[in-house]
């Protein structure tokens, strides 16, 4: 655990370096302006206290983002409209049912592909056609289709959410779904087992590791889905709606802390999808 | 012992008769003949061995029996009935080249595979596979998972697997293939011991002559291109062998027919 910290940490010191001179470089033309216009110089000193204080950077310095995010989180009741908090639980909500909505779509999809021929043909052109839509253009279709149709709310965004998380969990599982070899099916021929069997004995548990690693691209993707559906919503909630007015306002910071908390959000995600494979794939004795 | 003799006392119908057999592959480069006008008879309580260089048609012959491949010409039947119907009726356990357990299974969840497919009662199936690890030597392993065990261990929890139900036909297609002589010859005695035990039928395709020798009461070889069979051996070596019985006269003889009749395949070809 130690000899892993202290790599992970050089790095971290490194990229924070970095973007505290990326900090000063962008900011600093806003920096020389202001001291023409008053007529002063510009020390070292001053440059590197003025492009990291300011109130709309270019580039917010880490500190400024960490004070937002710090502030985002804890500088409110969870329930105001400034706390992000709330505007997290609302894209995490969003992202959960999209989430669900999409693996089982995914897997209900791979299921009809491996046993069903006509399937096989048809489904997986569409499925990749379906994601070389750029989901921002369609997504401002979805919520208007829907909201003419009276659905509002949580449901248009999880359809996106889930339109983006449905393809990898396709794809790996039709993969699992198939990795049994011949001998092992020819076995259970042996036995005259069932497709039914086949199925539960065999073809799924075969598919576990396959399902694990797409479910944890697919979550990922379903995150990425919920805020762009938040975008076309007005802004009204959730941290798609806290970018948008952020860049509305010329507001970087606020940018800048909405981002890191999505971030934080779907690496929590990750993390909880990896800690349910480490425990399934232990107790299935697929990990030694 | 005394299973065995009585059982091929009583039942004189064949076990496995095949007539005229002929299977031809459709492949991309044309048909390829695999087995032709393949005739043979195999008793109950018979063991079996199919010998002969890859390409011959041995595992493909084995395969008809067990209706994982079907034959274009001839006749098949195994039970007296077709060897899909004798399929759906359990009529055979087959033992693959790999042993091929499920790593997500522990070898008594191997074991007790085929007895959950079947609909065997619960207490019925941790009988079963408390009987057949003690019948392989592996009391005691059941609750390990397949990666913890040797090989060998594992090629013998195969074969567990595949007496734990009630087929009378064993159809082992070079179990031992991917091991080593060492623990080779102690499965041959395992397996000889197990065979008088449970006078199962056994069909066993080898490509090693000693080990063909050493098994078999009927020894099968075959050529390839196409795949017959060019010489049918009646062993006469005693039932019980020890291992240095393959130092005897007669084991010796019996060797050397099956080298001529290796060769003379061979020859045809040339």
């Amino acid at each position: 655990m130690l000899r892993s910290l202290v790599p992970v940490l050089t790095v971290v010191a490194a990229i924070v370096g970095l973007w505290y001179l990326a900090a000063i470089w962008m900011n600093a033309t806003w920096v020389y302006d202001q001291a023409a216009r008053e007529g002063r110089e510009v020390m070292l000193v001053d440059l590197v206290t003025e492009t990291l204080h300011q109130e709309r950077p270019v580039l917010p310095a880490p500190h400024q983002v960490a004070k937002g995010l710090y502030d985002g989180f804890f500088g409110q009741k969870v329930t105001s409209k400034r706390s992000l908090v709330y505007h997290g639980w609302v894209t995490l909500s969003a992202t959960l049912l999209g989430f669900v909505m999409g693996s089982g779509l995914g897997i209900l999809l791979a299921v009809g592909i491996v046993y069903n021929r006509a399937m096989d043909m048809s489904v997986m052109p569409w499925a990749i056609a379906s994601q070389t839509i750029p989901i921002l253009a369609i997504a401002p279709m979805i919520i208007v289709v829907l909201n003419s149709m009276g659905v509002q709310g949580i449901v248009p965004k999880a359809i996106i959410s889930a339109y983006l998380s449905f393809f990898p969990v396709v794809v790996g599982m039709v993969k699992g779904l198939r990795a049994p070899d011949g001998m092992q099916l020819d076995l259970l021929r042996t036995y005259n087992a069932s497709a039914v069997q086949t199925f539960a004995k065999l073809r799924l548990p075969s598919s576990m590791p396959y399902l694990f690693a797409s479910l944890k691209v697919g979550v990922a993707a379903s995150l990425v889905g919920t805020i762009v559906g938040e975008l076309p919503t007005g802004a009204v909630a959730g941290l798609g709606s806290r970018l948008l007015s952020g860049s509305y306002y010329g507001q970087t910071v606020q940018i800048w802390a909405a981002l890191f908390a999505a971030a934080l959000l779907a690496a929590s995600l990750v993390a909880i999808i990896g800690l349910a494979e480490r425990v399934v794939l232990q107790r299935m004795g697929l990990v030694r | 012992m005394r299973g065995w003799m009585k059982d091929r006392a009583e039942n004189a119908g064949p076990v496995v008769e095949a007539r005229g057999l002929d299977l031809v592959f459709q492949t991309a480069d044309g048909p390829v003949q695999a087995l032709k006008d393949v005739n043979l008879t195999i008793d109950k309580g018979d063991f079996v061995s199919f010998i002969g260089p890859s390409g011959c048609g041995k595992t493909t012959f084995l395969r008809c029996i067990a209706a994982l491949e079907h034959p274009t010409g001839g006749s098949l039947t195994v039970n007296g009935m077709t060897p899909d119907e004798a399929r759906r009726k359990r009529a055979y356990g087959y033992v693959f080249q790999a042993a091929g357990l499920y790593p997500w299974r522990t070898i008594a969840g191997n074991i007790r595979l085929p007895l959950e497919i079947m609909g065997f009662a619960r207490d019925e199936q941790d009988r079963r596979v408390k009987d057949v690890l003690q019948l392989v030597d592996l009391e005691g392993f059941g609750g390990k998972f397949p990666w913890q065990l040797s090989g060998g261990m594992q090629q013998r929890a195969s074969i567990a697997r595949a007496l734990a139900f009630d087929a009378d036909i064993l159809l082992m297609d070079e179990p031992f293939g991917a091991l080593d002589e060492i623990v080779r010859d102690r499965l041959n005695e395992e397996l000889l011991k197990l065979w008088a035990r449970t006078g199962k039928t056994i069909g066993f395709v080898t490509h090693s002559i000693p080990e063909a020798v050493y098994l078999s009461t009927k020894i099968v070889v075959m050529s390839p291109r196409p795949g017959r069979i060019t010489d049918v051996i009646e062993s006469s070596l005693p039932k019980e062998r020890p291992l240095d019985i393959r130092d005897s006269r007669a084991f010796i003889e019996i060797a050397h027919r099956v080298r001529e009749g290796l060769r003379a395949g061979h020859g045809d070809e040339m």
